[in-house]
């Protein structure tokens, strides 16, 4: 699949008003997302970031400023014509349930006139893609669980390989573990595909873990920080932002890097202490504090498959932040 | 009001058997023996009376629905009036069009198909409304145009509320349709019984197999809306 397209998303003093209500649900949103970025919008209910989203696909109008797809503005372009080249994702998922999963993920490809032959087999491969069976295609939604469903539900959104995904706390509904699985396929996929992603969420942690960069959107609209989640846990603009990213932001940090992205010790000449923790290469440096704080040693030895990479030490760690 | 029109004769057991002149509670001969001239054709006329009332008024409460699901603002007027049409008794209906539509089936089938209205209008409007709010947002957000929407989405997912709708319309407009024979027209399944009616000693046997006939009916054509809403509902049968 050689699917690169991606595009640059500018959000230029966006406002938004509901009737009828005082504060404003965007408040002069300016962003600019890079393409190929997976953005996460994050904040507390009343954030307007759900609003800030569906104002792309021109869902909710907006009242003032502009957005931009790769320098042209929504505006100008035909409805359906936007909406085709974007996938869209949400939480209800919002499956046909008439449909089976073939013809859901086929959607926007018949919209767009392929032809028959190639929408099945672009289902297929799609299926594939999300990691389901080339037989599920047969099926209904009524006949998947929740995390089938979403999973059809973000091939559909891919059908017509558009340059942009919007995804509306899309593992919102979903039980924890199931959540964790699809956020990783999710970036794999999106290493894998290089689009840009607007994601939405409530959930920090999820916005910590998925975002390249994440915008952190306060009450009435207003964008407290954007930046990437390293700076944001390093320097919180202010505390609104402090406190909505927890007092535990310098482990959240740790939990961002891994064991294979910092300069390690020597491991010395002789052999460790036997007492030492093991850990590969791909463990987070906070997961190897919890290690050290649980096993009392100062060092885990990093091996991988039993060849000894080097040691991380308690020390090396307040280093890092 | 007496009725008009013509029609076999009657008593029709003038010639029957001791069955028949006995008057006991069933006789399966007089049945056998005026299936050609009574029943049969009453049962014929008593469908297609039935499928042109609903026939039509599903072609009239089809639009008005969409209509109703399109501006918002129409389904209350639209569902008022279909609602006071439905208060009015059916004697008393067909009462009031015999001056205008005169005697015969017009009248039968404008008070039968008035009938429907009231049943199939809501029914299509709840089938429409029914539709997920985020599978039809979903559908927008892809870029399904609004008519895309009906078609694809709504109208589909519609069917079972709106042959929900088919079936109430159907049985209820069987058993109306009997009331029309007794004053009305001589057509249909009504007829039959009114005859019996009519005379001092009411011919049971000829109450019982048109009115089993009527229900018979009704059964049968209810039967075969199920069948269809399954073939046309494949997605709904298939639940994990």
């Amino acid at each position: 699949m050689t699917e690169t397209r991606a595009a640059e998303i500018v959000f230029d003093h966006v406002t938004k008003r509901y009737v009828g209500r005082d504060a404003a649900a965007v408040n002069d949103l300016s962003l600019e997302i890079p393409a190929g970025t997976f953005c996460v919008l994050v904040g507390p209910s009343g954030g307007g970031k759900t609003t800030a989203l569906k104002m792309v696909n021109r869902l909710i109008p907006f009242d003032s400023g502009e957005i931009r797809i790769d320098g042209r503005s929504i505006a100008d372009l035909p409805l359906t014509e936007l909406r085709r080249g974007i996938g869209y994702v949400i939480q209800q998922i919002g499956l046909f349930p008439h449909m089976t999963v073939g013809d859901n993920v086929g959607t926007v490809p018949r919209l767009l006139g392929w032809p028959k032959k190639r929408i099945e087999e672009r289902a297929r491969e799609l299926l594939e893609l999300v990691g389901l069976e080339p037989a599920d295609a047969k099926r209904y939604p009524a006949q998947l669980s929740g995390g089938q469903r979403q999973r059809v539900g973000l091939a559909r959104a891919l059908a017509a390989d558009p340059p942009l995904l919007l995804m509306d706390e899309p593992f919102g509904a979903l039980d924890p573990i199931t959540r964790f699985r699809l956020q990783t396929e999710l970036l794999r996929l999106h290493d894998e595909v290089g689009k840009t992603v607007i994601f939405v969420t409530h959930d920090i942690d999820e916005a910590i873990r998925m975002g390249d960069r994440i915008a952190i959107l306060r009450e009435g609209g207003v964008l407290a920080q954007y930046d990437t989640p390293d700076a944001i846990l390093a320097h919180p603009a202010d505390d609104f932002v402090a406190q909505f990213i927890g007092e535990d932001r310098a482990l959240r940090r740790l939990a961002l890097r891994t064991l294979e992205t910092l300069e390690l010790g020597s491991p010395g000449t002789g052999e460790p202490s036997s007492g030492v923790p093991r850990v590969p290469p791909s463990t987070t440096v906070r997961n190897a504090i919890s290690l050290m704080l649980e096993t009392g040693a100062d060092r885990v030895v990093v091996e991988n498959d039993g060849h000894v990479l080097g040691l991380f030490t308690l020390d090396a760690a307040r280093k890092l932040l | 009001m007496r009725l008009a029109g013509g029609g076999p004769v009657i008593p029709n057991f003038g010639q029957g058997s001791s069955c028949v002149t006995g008057d006991h509670a069933f006789c399966w001969g007089w049945v056998k023996q005026h299936w050609g001239d009574t029943l049969g054709p009453a049962l014929a006329q008593h469908l297609e009376i039935t499928a042109i009332a609903v026939g039509i008024g599903f072609a009239i409460a089809f639009p008005l629905a969409l209509l109703a699901h399109r501006f918002r603002r129409l389904e209350q007027p639209f569902s008022v009036v279909s609602a006071l049409l439905y208060t009015i008794p059916s004697l008393a209906l067909f009462q009031l069009l015999i001056p205008i539509t005169g005697l015969g089936l017009t009248t039968v089938e404008v008070a039968l198909t008035s009938y429907t209205l009231v049943i199939l209008f809501p029914n299509i409007v709840t089938g429409l409304r029914s539709v997920p709010a985020d599978v039809i947002e979903a559908a927008q957000g892809m870029g399904l145009t609004r008519l895309q929407v009906l078609t694809r989405v709504e109208l589909p997912l519609a069917v079972p509320a709106i042959v929900g709708g088919l079936r109430i319309a159907v049985v209820s407009t069987v058993a109306i349709g009997t009331i029309a024979g007794i004053e009305v027209t001589t057509k249909g399944l009504g007829y039959p019984i009114f005859n019996a009616l009519q005379d001092p000693t009411p011919f049971k046997t000829e109450i019982y197999s048109a009115g089993a006939l009527a229900v018979a009916l009704a059964l049968a054509a209810d039967a075969t809306l199920v069948v269809m809403r399954r073939l046309l509902v494949p997605w709904a049968r298939r639940t994990a």
